[in-house]
């Protein structure tokens, strides 16, 4: 299993003219832990977004190649994509308060996605839900399963779309920001189980965020994009090693608990970060 | 100048039968910067949302500057504070331009020379006068937050309440904006109480700060004794911890050597 992106590009059609938002990316992913890192706007999401054909309707995509597991992305028509997305390769978004339904339990919306790619009687398929809730570490599953998203908090609805999310089995998991909309102690609470899920079921990872100490911690290697492009690839281990000045300004306008400075770094943007 | 700003003693807030603030009390010194952290639901932003006014089913006692807090304030109240919100998507009217967002305070407290004021407003948090007459949607997110601090100053007020005002924003916005904050607060003699989550940047902005769980303090701690690792309670001790163990991974950020020498998944296993 793995994942080829050959000089992909996404672009947007605007009254003043064509936008390029990701401009020639490429990269391979296989059963590995990869991270995306950039900031608002770099073209880290639209390319997640791609593999999977959940670009916006008004977005235009191009790519040299772009397979999953041979499967060749590009060719591939809505009907043969939904044996891919969701049930191959699962996406986790940022906020559980905007992406579950609040008019369905949280075990219903599992049960849904378990019959969806799996098939079966509703009666095992809420049986499975509580049981991948369980899984995702929920220590009552069949209240969870009972409760609308409004009566979960940010953690456990973040669990609930992981629990969702794992339904079909997939084998490769996009994390798209897991964990920003959560406080600190759930975040890594979420993130370590995001990790304990990958590791157990040998599933690759793409993990997208801004924030890269959190993504080093967490993946393999490291993409860093910067105005729609890969800038910098990194292994997790070698942050401090970082030669583009975009990373090293990532990293040096953090506050830090240990080395208190009186006044924060700020970056200074050069012209030929965007050559 | 010295003194207390903002006293608060005994705080309680409900929400309907659930008590989400249960006796909190702390003092700010004027011109000092004060942080409240704990985890979501703490009771950290009820806090601050009921001294800012936007709560009256509070009880206890909350003084500003010697005065004691109604749950009805007076109009000269909103005046002298102000609060600036997480979220700038959220807390800028989105059909208002900047130059109505920002006249908006200064019509209602009745200030004169209105025009000049939102000049020198933009100024002060460095947005370019062109901005003036657009709408927020055409603004970054780093823009709008400093759109949202000029409209908190515009009334000149004495003590700001910060709700996690850096928490939207990218990490490079986020340095700038905590650099503005620090130098309007230096410049003003402001006094500013703020909520977050991330104790670095707590702790980059505020003297001291208090660790709030299920809406008690369990422990008030300057940010020097914490960074040293002086804190008594096990919840302080946690959140020092989750941070220091996220901060390691960034190292030494002006490409010295890695403090680590582990493959990543360990690293992952060990701090978390």
């Amino acid at each position: 299993m793995s994942i080829t992106v050959k000089n992909l590009r996404v672009s947007f059609d605007t009254p003043h003219g064509a936008v390029e938002a990701v401009r020639g990316v490429s990269f391979t992913i296989g059963r590995e832990k990869v991270g995306i890192v950039g900031e608002s706007g770099s073209g880290k999401s639209l390319t997640a977004r791609s593999i999977l054909q959940l670009l916006p309707s008004r977005a235009r995509m191009t790519a040299d190649e772009l397979s999953f597991d041979g499967i060749d992305i590009l060719a591939t028509r809505e009907r043969a994509m939904r044996r891919i997305r969701g049930k191959r390769a699962g996406l986790i978004l940022q906020d559980p308060k905007h992406s579950l339904n609040p008019v369905m339990t949280a075990g219903a919306q599992i049960a849904e996605s378990w019959r969806a790619h799996r098939g079966g009687s509703r009666r095992a398929a809420m049986e499975a839900a509580e049981n991948l809730l369980e899984q995702v570490q929920i220590r009552e599953p069949g209240r969870v399963a009972r409760a609308y998203p409004h009566e979960l908090s940010g953690g456990m609805g973040q669990r609930v779309m992981i629990a969702m999310m794992l339904a079909p089995d997939p084998e490769f998991l996009i994390a798209d920001e897991p964990t920003s909309a959560l406080d600190a102690t759930v975040q890594a609470e979420i993130m370590r189980l995001i990790d304990q899920i990958a590791s157990e079921r040998g599933m690759g990872l793409l993990l997208i965020s801004h924030d890269l100490p959190l993504v080093s911690h967490f993946c393999d290697r490291v993409l860093v994009m910067y105005a729609g492009r890969v800038v910098e690839e990194l292994r997790a281990g070698e942050l401090g090693q970082a030669r583009h000045g975009y990373t090293r300004g990532l990293l040096s306008c953090l506050p830090s608990l240990t080395h208190p400075t009186a006044r924060l770094n700020v970056m200074q943007r050069e012209a030929s970060w965007l050559a | 100048m010295a003194g207390v700003m903002v006293d608060v003693q005994d705080l309680r807030v409900h929400f309907g039968s659930v008590e989400a603030v249960r006796g909190v009390s702390f003092e700010v010194a004027r011109g000092s910067a004060f942080g409240l952290v704990g985890e979501s639901g703490s009771g950290k932003s009820s806090v601050l949302r009921a001294l800012a006014g936007l709560n009256s089913d509070w009880s206890g006692t909350m003084r500003v500057d010697g005065a004691d807090l109604t749950p009805r304030r007076e109009r000269a109240f909103f005046r002298r504070l102000q609060m600036v919100f997480q979220d700038p998507y959220a807390s800028l009217h989105p059909r208002q331009t900047i130059d109505r967002i920002l006249s908006e305070p200064l019509i209602v407290h009745g200030f004169d020379e209105i025009d000049r004021r939102i000049a020198r407003a933009l100024d002060e948090v460095s947005l370019p006068a062109g901005m003036r007459f657009r709408y927020p949607h055409q603004l970054s997110g780093g823009q709008r937050q400093r759109v949202a601090i000029a409209r908190a100053l515009i009334s000149e007020p004495e003590v700001l309440l910060l709700d996690e005002p850096t928490s939207a924003l990218d990490v490079s916005v986020q340095a700038e904006v905590l650099n503005l904050l620090a130098d309007l607060r230096e410049a003003r003699g402001l006094t500013y109480l703020m909520v977050g989550h991330n104790l670095a940047v707590v702790t980059h902005l505020c003297q001291s700060l208090a660790v709030m769980v299920n809406g008690e303090i369990v422990e008030t701690v300057s940010s020097d004794d914490l960074r040293a690792g002086r804190v008594q309670s096990p919840h302080t001790a946690a959140l020092r911890d989750l941070s220091l163990d996220l901060a390691e991974a960034h190292g030494e950020p002006a490409g010295a050597e890695p403090t680590f020498g582990a493959g990543p998944g360990e690293i992952a296993r060990r701090a978390l």
